[in-house]
């Protein structure tokens, strides 16, 4: 039983865990959920005006927008992190002072916003056409038509992939730790490293994966009931009717419609 | 005014009113998708509150005719008149706020009421105040017979009833022609006859009217004028009785030997 022993000491040295966790919950988790949530609203607002961008009649519109998707997605994001991390840390200090910190959620955003952008692009595209032909038809303009009706649309359709961008973004925050943050900056896997190298064990990034996986794995769920609840939507249950009831109805109706004798 | 939700006939029927439909023209209209021309030189005259019936084969050019008028696709040459002026030199937003459209699908809002559905054109269009646009929605709504399905969505309501919320959306913005791209093709076959007799009472009433559609007892009874299209072009145009009882050309004959 030697290798089990080993096992538990490299993984579960449960003294390890039990002293770096109030430093997990109080600074490595506050601090990735704020890198996390930040990045991401930075995020959904740069990707929608990016999938707007993408999907506009307007070439000089729709080129940026698929270069910058481009780009972003097909850097690896620890590449891209430190490009603008280590990049801009002088333009960064002059406005945000000395912490790597802003720039870090920028980065992440700027990474998030390429993805999301595809995603809402995928859902605007994927309303019918029909819906916007209707509102040119009322005599909206395309602006109006996007912003009241087709996008609205797109949205509550990409939801759940809205909540798998979050969740891969909250893994990716760890990469934000190359920039070195300060030590109340720390998120959860470089609390997590740095109690390692002092226990000597990995007990405490066993204990930081644990709490990522506290913040991912119900969202995975929440994301699956989003997805069943807006495929099925909501009606109001009522019992089959006869056609023929309706055509009753109508008759019944108003003198615009009965009195034909068509 | 209290108009809705009361199921005695005097008082749902609101008071009739009558429209002032334009005059619509087409002149030598060509249209084409990339370089196929699928219209060609169609010339046409609605006069004011008449309402002339399309027929035609599938892929004769009728429903783009349609999206000529109203410029949801841009005819290549020609020219449409709506009341004298032409079509083609006003802002299309303006022109389409004019010109009333009715889908075969109803192309309804999934995500808006039957309420919200006639009314968001009214405040985002109109500019119209919430409460004045909701106020007027529900009259339009009552016209139609649907007071009482107000607050439902469009996929709690059946074909005919979504296609009469889609009528009354159009007749809301108070349009001076209505076009209507076979209205009744996707509906059940016992909910056509109350949509088509709700288009006759609009004919009835003065509105100038534009009906594409594969119904011929309609298009013999309602329309003022039937245009027989095939392959871009109009092949006859007439009164209801002579195309139907009369048909000189061997392609209308052979058409109508098909459907009727």
């Amino acid at each position: 039983m030697d290798w089990f022993n080993t096992i538990i000491r490299t993984f579960f040295d449960f003294k390890a865990m039990a002293e770096v966790f109030p430093q997990l919950l109080a600074v490595g988790l506050l601090n990735t959920l704020i890198i996390s949530i930040a990045a991401t609203i930075l995020g959904v607002f740069l990707g929608m005006v990016i999938a707007v961008m993408g999907i506009s009649p307007s070439r000089w519109l729709r080129v940026p927008a698929r270069i910058y998707t481009d780009l972003f997605r097909g850097l690896p994001a620890i590449l891209t992190i430190l490009l603008i991390g280590q990049g801009f840390a002088r333009l960064s200090q002059s406005v945000f002072g000395p912490s790597p910190y802003p720039l870090g959620i920028i980065a992440l955003s700027l990474i998030a916003s390429a993805y999301i952008g595809e995603i809402f692009r995928a859902g605007i595209q994927s309303v019918d056409k029909g819906q916007g032909e209707a509102c040119r038809a009322l005599g909206m303009s395309y602006a109006k038509s996007m912003a009241l009706v087709v996008i609205p649309q797109g949205i509550r359709r990409v939801l759940p992939a809205l909540v798998n961008q979050f969740i891969a973004i909250v893994k990716d925050s760890s990469l934000v730790y190359f920039l070195g943050l300060l030590v109340s900056e720390r998120e959860l896997f470089r609390v997590g490293q740095d109690a390692a190298v002092l226990s000597g064990n990995l007990s405490p990034l066993v204990m930081a994966g644990l709490f990522y996986l506290v913040i991912t794995v119900p969202l995975t769920h929440l994301v699956n009931y989003f997805d069943n609840r807006f495929r099925t939507g909501r009606r109001r249950p009522a019992a089959p009717t006869s056609g023929l009831k309706e055509v009753k109805e109508l008759d019944a109706a108003s003198p615009l419609i009965t009195g034909s004798n068509t | 005014m209290s108009l809705a939700s009361n199921t005695s006939r005097s008082n749902t029927a609101p008071d009739i009113e009558t429209f002032h439909g334009s005059s619509l023209e087409l002149k030598n209209l060509t249209m084409a998708y990339g370089d196929i021309e699928v219209l060609r030189n169609v010339n046409l005259t609605v006069k004011p509150g008449t309402t002339t019936c399309i027929i035609g084969p599938s892929g004769s050019g009728k429903s783009t005719l349609l999206r000529g008028v109203n410029r949801l696709h841009e005819p290549k040459s020609g020219d449409v008149l709506l009341a004298g002026e032409s079509a083609l030199k006003v802002n299309p937003d303006i022109l389409r706020a004019r010109i009333g459209m009715v889908f075969q699908h109803f192309n309804l809002f999934p995500d808006h009421t039957a309420l919200e559905n006639v009314a968001l054109a009214l405040w985002s269009v109109k500019k119209m105040s919430k409460a004045e646009a909701r106020e007027r929605a529900r009259r339009r709504l009552a016209e139609v017979g649907l007071a009482e399905r107000a607050d439902h969505r469009p996929r709690d309501l059946s074909g005919g009833q979504q296609q009469r919320v889609a009528i009354a959306r159009a007749l809301a913005m108070e349009p001076e022609v209505m076009l209507f791209d076979e209205a009744t093709s996707a509906l059940d076959p016992e909910l056509v006859k109350g949509v088509l007799n709700l288009m006759a009472g609009l004919g009835r009433r003065g509105m100038t009217m534009l009906v594409v559609t594969h119904e011929m007892g309609f298009a013999r009874k309602v329309a003022d004028q039937v245009v027989f299209m095939d392959e871009g072009e109009v092949v006859e145009a007439g009164t209801p009785g002579d195309l139907f009882d009369n048909p000189k050309s061997e392609r209308l004959q052979r058409f109508l030997s098909e459907v009727l």
